[in-house]
């Protein structure tokens, strides 16, 4: 009479975690919802992905079947001075881009969560560039930029170029592409953070206002740490999408003057599209591949990405 | 529940298919893309041509006579010139390539006739050879590819590089167009003097500042040292005329020749053809189709205050100084895999030097490569001087060399035109480009 007992109990028991385990299912039904997002994933990202490593041992021109050469492209790659100039624009692009954007669109962002009078027109006037395709935005720019007949020649001896020749210098050509890149992007970022500063708990504010803390150490103390996970998120989008910048500068300086602002993506078109040696480009452009997945595994490790909690977590 | 327990295995079964289908898709695809096919029959003919209202307008023409001719149909697939190098490359690459497309000639054409993909006109016209004796010698010169016959034939007008001047700036300050090349550099000094850009230049082009090397390296030494660079030959760069003429485009830009800030104007907005017909500018050193640009957007300009000059000779130079450099002119070829090769010989063949066509040409303000026409230049063009004056410097020419960015392999071509920014901007002296453009050659 006693023996039976437990039976019952872990019946029950298993019957619970099977209906734990069934729940679960339900809501996360393994790789079949995962299909049509692998499928073109897999169709047009790695297919092409593997077909251009391919590419990289072969000599093309695009026409006919390519040749198997391998390694010599990746020697030549390894021994080209030009990977080196395109590696270090990229790095310039990518850190100034972040480092120009980042403080913009967080102050911004801030700004605009709060309730002030006119907020909401201004910020839709600073929102604007986004909407605009980015080569729309770097045609226009190409315009404004004309020492001739464009604004340069008014606004060039403003900030120290009084000739207006901006994109015609190797320095004045880089800033333009960071400050049309900034105009471009700094909109988007602003919304990213607008959000999540509007969810930081008002009270949070209140207790530090009756503690006696100014707008800047509320900044510093309560905003900013509120913030750090969009802070991640928008510095891995900025660096990402900087160090892939193509349209803004094959239409503003189509890499120059000479070749002041061949980054690695204008480099690889060039190679590819321009002179017509796929294979080359082809290994320039697994480099590329190789680098930005590195850069965005080393963002996730070392900004704790993986490990992110809710900001909100204890409060 | 049993569903629970199926699902995982379903889900697995599906991916897998769906990453097979995938790539057999992709192979499928690359397969097709990469092998030649024979194209469809019932398309007709695809000519693929550059967008130019007007002369898109006198080529369907020329397709309407073709289809009385042949009875194929025939359709203009007008392309903008940015791009169009790009999307010929990859389209000739499949077989759904045009059945006859447009080219520049030289490296232009040179990598479709070595993938067998031009049609030998010679082969199909045997001994008759009214087809290419219809147009000027030096006009086909750039669709000879290797010195054999040409593989293409011209669509366009002549476009030798001429030097335009502002004629009322020069009357202004009581000078003239310079014929040599002290004469240039004391009207530079004039000008600059004057507060006048002297030369109005596209410096964020760079094809642009080509053409001032090109130029001067023909007058120092005529074309044979160039044959070498073109067929890449390994020292070729470091013919002295190179380093000389490197030497004295950066002496002009040092006296202000082309302003201070040439470096951000741009050709293909307008902005140095403005420059030079709004009168900021004294000359501009450009293709002859420039005179159509001028036309249509600075006509009273062009009419009362243009004229132009040949390029100035250069002291001790031994090239011809009639010799010519620009684009000969653009051909039209016939694809090898097109389904009707007949029409599309028909096209090029026969209606590119008919009457009709090229007198079209004529009235729109192209000076065609057709032998003999002087009379119908002066009957009908928009301005017979400026015609005859080009179609006099071509058939005098003892030589025109097609644009060397279009006459060289296009790696070779990038370099040179990013590395001649450079110079243009003194970050690299002559002997550095020389030694920069050794070690890709």
């Amino acid at each position: 009479m006693t023996a039976p007992a437990p039976a019952p109990a872990h019946r029950s028991l298993r019957g619970r975690t099977r209906a734990a385990s069934h729940t679960d299912n339900a809501a996360r039904p393994g790789a079949l919802y995962a299909v049509p997002a692998m499928l073109v994933f897999g169709v047009f990202a790695l297919v092409p992905l593997l077909l251009v490593c391919w590419l990289s041992f072969t000599t093309w021109n695009g026409l006919g079947d390519p040749r198997w050469t391998g390694l010599a492209n990746w020697q030549d790659l390894l021994t080209d001075p030009g990977l080196l100039h395109s590696l270090r624009i990229t790095a310039v692009l990518t850190l100034a881009g972040w480092a120009v954007q980042t403080p913009l669109a967080l102050l911004l962002g801030v700004w605009a969560a709060g309730t002030q009078r006119g907020r909401a027109l201004a910020s839709a006037l600073v929102f604007l560039p986004l909407l605009l395709s980015g080569a729309a935005t770097a045609l226009v720019w190409k315009a404004l930029l004309d020492p001739n007949f464009g604004l340069a020649r008014t606004i060039g001896p403003w900030i120290g170029v009084p000739s207006g020749n901006m994109l015609g210098t190797s320095g004045g050509a880089l800033l333009a592409i960071i400050a049309v890149g900034a105009w471009q992007f700094v909109p988007f970022h602003m919304l990213m953070y607008q959000a999540a500063a509007r969810n930081v708990p008002a009270h949070l504010y209140e207790a530090a206002t009756i503690d006696g803390a100014g707008r800047v150490r509320q900044f510093w103390s309560i905003t900013l740490p509120q913030l750090r996970n969009t802070v991640v998120t928008s510095s891995t989008l900025m660096i990402v999408g900087s160090m892939t910048t193509f349209e803004t500068i094959l239409i503003l300086t189509d890499g120059g003057p000479g070749a002041a602002t061949q980054s690695m993506p204008f480099r690889m078109y060039q190679q590819a599209f321009k002179s017509f040696e796929m294979g080359p480009a082809s290994a320039l452009a697994t480099v590329l591949v190789l680098f930005g997945t590195a850069l965005s595994l080393l963002i996730v490790r070392f900004s704790g990405f993986s490990r992110m909690r809710s900001t909100l977590e204890g409060i | 529940m049993t569903a629970t327990e199926i699902r995982p295995a379903h889900s697995r079964r599906r991916f897998l298919t769906g990453i097979g289908a995938a790539g057999i898709g992709a192979a499928v695809t690359g397969c097709s893309a990469l092998s030649p096919g024979s194209g469809d029959d019932s398309r007709g003919l695809d000519v693929w041509t550059l967008t130019d209202p007007v002369q898109n307008k006198i080529q369907r023409a020329a397709l309407t006579r073709l289809r009385r001719s042949h009875s194929s149909r025939a359709k203009l697939t007008p392309f903008p010139n940015t791009g169009y190098t790009q999307k010929l490359r990859i389209a000739m690459g499949t077989s759904d390539g045009p059945d006859v497309f447009w080219s520049w000639g030289g490296e232009s054409l040179r990598p479709y006739h070595e993938a067998g993909l031009v049609v030998d006109l010679a082969d199909r016209f045997g001994s008759d050879t009214r087809w290419r004796d219809a147009f000027l010698p030096a006009a086909l010169q750039a669709a000879c590819v290797d010195d054999r016959e040409p593989l293409g034939l011209p669509v366009r007008g002549m476009q030798p590089v001429i030097l335009f001047c502002n004629q009322t700036l020069f009357d202004e300050h009581d000078l003239r167009p310079p014929r040599t090349w002290d004469e240039l550099l004391d009207v530079v000094d004039a000008f600059v003097d004057a507060d006048v850009i002297p030369v109005s230049l596209a410096g964020a082009e760079s094809w642009c500042e080509l053409m001032w090397l090109e130029c001067i390296t023909g007058r120092l030494t005529g074309t044979g040292p160039l044959r070498k660079i073109f067929a890449g030959e390994r020292g070729s760069w470091r013919h002295p005329a190179i380093e000389e003429a490197l030497d004295r485009i950066q002496k002009l830009v040092r006296r202000g020749a082309f302003g201070q800030a040439f470096g951000s104007v741009s050709y293909g907005s307008g902005g140095a053809t403005a420059i030079f017909a709004k009168g900021r500018a004294a000359m501009h050193l450009m293709g002859s189709w420039e005179y159509s640009n001028l036309r249509n957007d600075h006509r009273r300009f062009t009419e009362d205050g243009l004229s132009w000059v040949s390029f100035p000779t250069v002291p001790g130079g031994t090239g011809d100084p009639r010799a010519l450099v620009g684009n000969n002119t653009n051909y039209l070829s016939v694809n090898t895999r097109s389904a009707d090769i007949d029409a599309g010989v028909g096209l090029v063949g026969t209606q590119l030097a008919a009457r009709p066509f090229i007198d079209a040409l004529i009235k729109a303000g192209d000076v065609p490569a057709a032998v003999g026409i002087e009379g119908r230049l002066r009957e009908l063009a928009p301005d017979p001087d400026f015609a005859l004056y080009v179609y006099r410097v071509v058939s005098d020419a003892p030589d025109f060399t097609l644009s060397w960015d279009q006459a060289m392999l296009p790696a070779v071509k990038e370099a040179m035109l990013s590395s001649l920014q450079q110079i243009f901007l003194e970050k690299l002296s002559p002997r550095q480009f020389v030694d920069a453009m050794e070690l890709i050659q």
